[in-house]
């Protein structure tokens, strides 16, 4: 049954990745992306990833398709056609495609127990985590805790997206931001999208703090809690106008944020240090170490999230200023 | 306390020039402490969160990694210790806190990769580095660098893509992401054509991410747009800490395991290497653009390290890594002297130049000192690598006059185009009538000359750097034998 399932979603998926290349308007291409995200985790979420499900559908249905929206705002809405390389390209594509599906001619059978990803770390993993760490999720106990450096890594992945956007957007000189509210209002004068947005906002919120403090025990945690906030008050900016939205929670806060995220995961790495124990060792954190290392992921994951979440509202709203500059 | 270079790097805000500066000295000062700590052989390993290693993420550093850090945190060093008066000019003040913070992070991301003993952990290390990149390289004022940067762009993520798809094969394989342990577990895997694939993508992703001839249209472009300093930097580490992971990732991995692997290997780069030698070598030599001169025969250096990697010998391997180290002095110094040309010419076409020398007169004598060690003059550091190519070649069998051969060719179109450089800022007539000596400020002079006495010191001393080179190209076949 399941199989089934999966195989009717695959078969959307690829449809869909045809008719995004397929189709010349921007707008359209941005819209099917954002359905193949969400077919992607529901794909994820047939094969038991919970969590990778959520962030696929956070970060790719929710938060990418306003990016790309406000980017699309800035520019025509048609691709330009383009002559020739197409083929070269299409055979590129298509000797790639032959290379991999060889290669997993001889991949172990999908659920296979005696496959070699089942063998190594991942019965350690499921078996040792009670013992040290002793939560119910044990995803969570992989990236923030064993694999917590690579975590640490990704947030400083998304610090420099960051970075990067304000940089080359540059940054605008607050007084000018004020102005310019009366001008873009939003979808303030259109009823429905008002009353839904205004009800939907605050269970966004909602869901994404139950998502951050949640993690450890169902699926969830900062990244996905990080982007569903994000994409609740991004809503806000487009049923109030971006001003007003800016005037909720002001750039200042969001690149507070964004640092201040951060800098919590790297000092509690660095606390770990002075405590005694290797870097990120949360164990050394309290005197049970179970406890520490519970403490250690609680905090980390705080970081992850506040560091998502403002780095995805400072792209926007780099974005969204940029849009009614003269 | 391995860790310590990664943490002091990743505090990010801060900022400015002073904080940038002190951060990447200190993450010298750190990378000279280890290599210290390994020249007697011994490697470091610092398990990332108290776990063991294929459970948690190890880092380990060896003397090829040692040798690669040094040049990598003394790239950033050097280039942030001179960048300050090359960037006021070209960056606006308030915009500098967050290209200084750009650039440690990028830093960070290429000591995070050389460190790493991690597959997947060199894949994060990698983002952040590339991504840092762009934007550096996109900072600057002039527009020609957004196009140049969409292209790096778009091909630096499908290299770190294929290079993601194989580490995912090996890992549908093996089960691990650690180097050391997939080595040890590959020996039980009976089918063995998903590691193919492997390798061909890793290979050919990390390829495109060092600018291997054909793979390297991205980079002329890039290196000319970008601010100076940026140029300094990037030119001196960031493809070269690609190869760094193409080598050892080739050699830890995937040398003993698979049959005929280092023909397959040899054949697939050698001819690459050649012809990239031979092209970008001729297409410099015709080139009238200073910068775009130097990035061209930036690919061509390039190669001679793929080159030697390609033989599978001891000495190709010690010919190569002795080239990541000498190229980056010889390259960072010669964009060293033209970030202090550009503080005073605006246009950076050989036809401006004229005359230059007249009036910087220390700057282009160090270009002169460096652009020597480039082509490989003895008594510089670019000799010494040259010497222990031409000599790994000569030892890779009958073929080996061949390659000689090519070295020598591509020396000489190397005189060829110093010597346009040269004839330029020397003696061609001065575009504009006054002759005002009117050097760059003093740091970029000084580091200027730094860097070009250390191609002198190097090509006279060269023990250390040697010892390094030797003993990891040993290191590096002992895992293959």
């Amino acid at each position: 049954m399941i199989f089934v399932f999966a195989l009717f979603l695959l078969t959307l998926l690829v449809i869909t990745a045809i008719a995004i290349v397929r189709t010349e308007n921007l707008f359209v291409s941005v819209m099917l992306t954002s359905i193949f995200s969400l077919l992607m985790a529901a794909n994820f979420f047939i094969l038991d990833a919970a969590d990778v499900a959520l962030t696929e559908a956070a970060v790719g249905a929710g938060i990418t398709t306003v990016i790309f929206l406000s980017a699309l705002a800035l520019t025509a809405e048609r691709e330009k056609r383009r002559a020739g390389g197409q083929l070269i390209a299409l055979g590129a594509v298509g000797i790639l495609a032959a290379l991999i599906i060889y290669a997993t001619f001889d991949k172990p059978r999908l659920g296979d127990p005696e496959a070699p990803v089942h063998q190594h770390v991942a019965p350690w993993y499921l078996e040792k985590t009670p013992e040290y760490i002793d939560i119910p999720n044990v995803v969570t106990a992989i990236l923030s805790s064993y694999r917590g450096y690579d975590t640490l890594g990704e947030v400083f992945v998304v610090f420099t997206a960051c970075i990067g956007v304000l940089f080359i957007l540059g940054v605008r000189p607050p007084e000018q931001t004020a102005t310019r509210s009366a001008e873009s209002g939003g979808l303030r004068h259109h009823l429905i999208p008002q009353v839904v947005g205004r009800l939907l906002v605050p269970f966004i919120v909602l869901f994404g703090l139950y998502t951050q403090f949640h993690g450890e025990y169902g699926p969830g945690g900062g990244f996905q809690a990080g982007a569903i906030i994000a994409t609740g008050v991004i809503l806000y900016a487009l049923l109030e106008g971006e001003g007003e939205a800016l005037r909720a929670v002001p750039r200042s806060v969001l690149l507070g944020l964004v640092v201040g995220g951060a800098l919590l995961y790297g000092a509690v790495g660095v606390v770990c240090m002075l405590m005694g124990g290797a870097f990120l060792d949360y164990s050394v954190l309290s005197a049970d170490p179970v406890w520490g290392q519970q403490l250690g992921i609680i905090i980390i994951e705080a970081g992850v999230g506040m560091a998502v979440c403002g780095a995805l509202l400072s792209i926007f709203h780099a974005f969204a200023a940029r849009g009614t500059q003269p | 306390m391995l860790s310590a270079p990664l943490i002091i790097l990743l505090q990010p805000r801060g900022l400015a020039w002073a904080g940038a500066t002190a951060a990447a000295l200190a993450s010298f000062a750190i990378a000279v402490a280890l290599t210290i700590a390994v020249l007697d052989g011994q490697t470091q390993v610092y398990a990332m969160g108290g776990w063991p290693a294929p459970y948690g993420i190890e880092l380990a550093v060896d003397q090829f990694s040692a040798l690669v850090l040094l040049v990598v945190t003394g790239a950033g060093a050097g280039a942030l210790l001179a960048a300050r008066s090359s960037i006021d000019q070209q960056i606006e003040p308030e915009r500098q806190p967050l290209f200084y913070s750009a650039w440690l992070l990028g830093l960070a991301g290429l000591a995070g990769i050389v460190v790493a003993a991690d597959a997947f952990n060199i894949f994060v290390f990698m983002e952040i580095s590339s991504l840092s990149s762009y934007v550096l390289i996109a900072g600057g004022p002039d527009r020609r660098a957004l196009p140049a940067v969409f292209k790096y762009l778009i091909m630096g993520t499908i290299g770190a893509t294929f290079y993601l798809i194989g580490v995912g094969l090996i890992y549908m394989m093996t089960g691990t992401l650690n180097l050391a342990d997939m080595e040890a577990r590959l020996g039980d895997v009976t089918e063995l054509n998903p590691i193919l694939v492997a390798a061909g993508f890793i290979t050919i992703g990390l390829a495109l991410k060092a600018a291997v001839f054909p793979l390297h249209v991205w980079l002329p472009n890039a290196y000319t747009h970008s601010p100076h300093m940026i140029t300094v930097f990037l030119a001196a580490c960031a493809t070269k800490v690609a190869i760094y992971v193409l080598i050892r990732f080739d050699y830890m991995v995937f040398q003993s395991k698979l049959d005929d692997h280092a023909t397959q290997f040899a054949q697939f780069l050698m001819p690459l290497a050649i012809l990239g030698i031979l092209v970008a070598s001729a297409v410099a030599m015709f080139e009238g653009h200073l910068k775009r001169l130097l990035a061209t025969s930036s690919v061509a250096q390039i190669a001679y390290i793929i080159l030697g990697a390609s033989f599978v010998s001891e000495s190709g391997l010690a010919a190569s890594a002795m080239h990541i180290f000498n190229h980056a002095l010889a390259k960072g110094g010669l964009f060293l002297a033209v970030a202090c040309l550009a503080y005073h010419y605006r246009d950076l076409r050989l036809d401006q130049l004229g005359g230059a020398a007249a009036r910087m007169p220390f700057t282009s004598a160090a270009l002169v000192v460096c652009g020597f060690s480039l082509i490989g003059i003895p008594g510089t550091a670019g000799f010494i690598s040259k010497w222990l190519l031409i000599t790994a070649a000569l030892e890779s069998g009958p073929l080996g006059w061949i390659l000689v051969a090519v070295i020598l060719v591509s020396s000489l179109m190397a005189v060829v185009y110093i010597w346009r450089i040269v004839e330029t800022l020397y003696f061609s007539d001065s575009a504009k009538g006054d002759i005002a000596v009117a050097e760059a400020p003093y740091p970029m002079v000084l580091v200027t000359w730094l860097v070009a006495l250390l191609n002198i010191g190097f090509g006279l001393f060269p023990t250390m750097p040697l010892t390094l080179a030797n003993a990891s190209a040993a290191l590096l076949m002992g895992y293959s034998g």
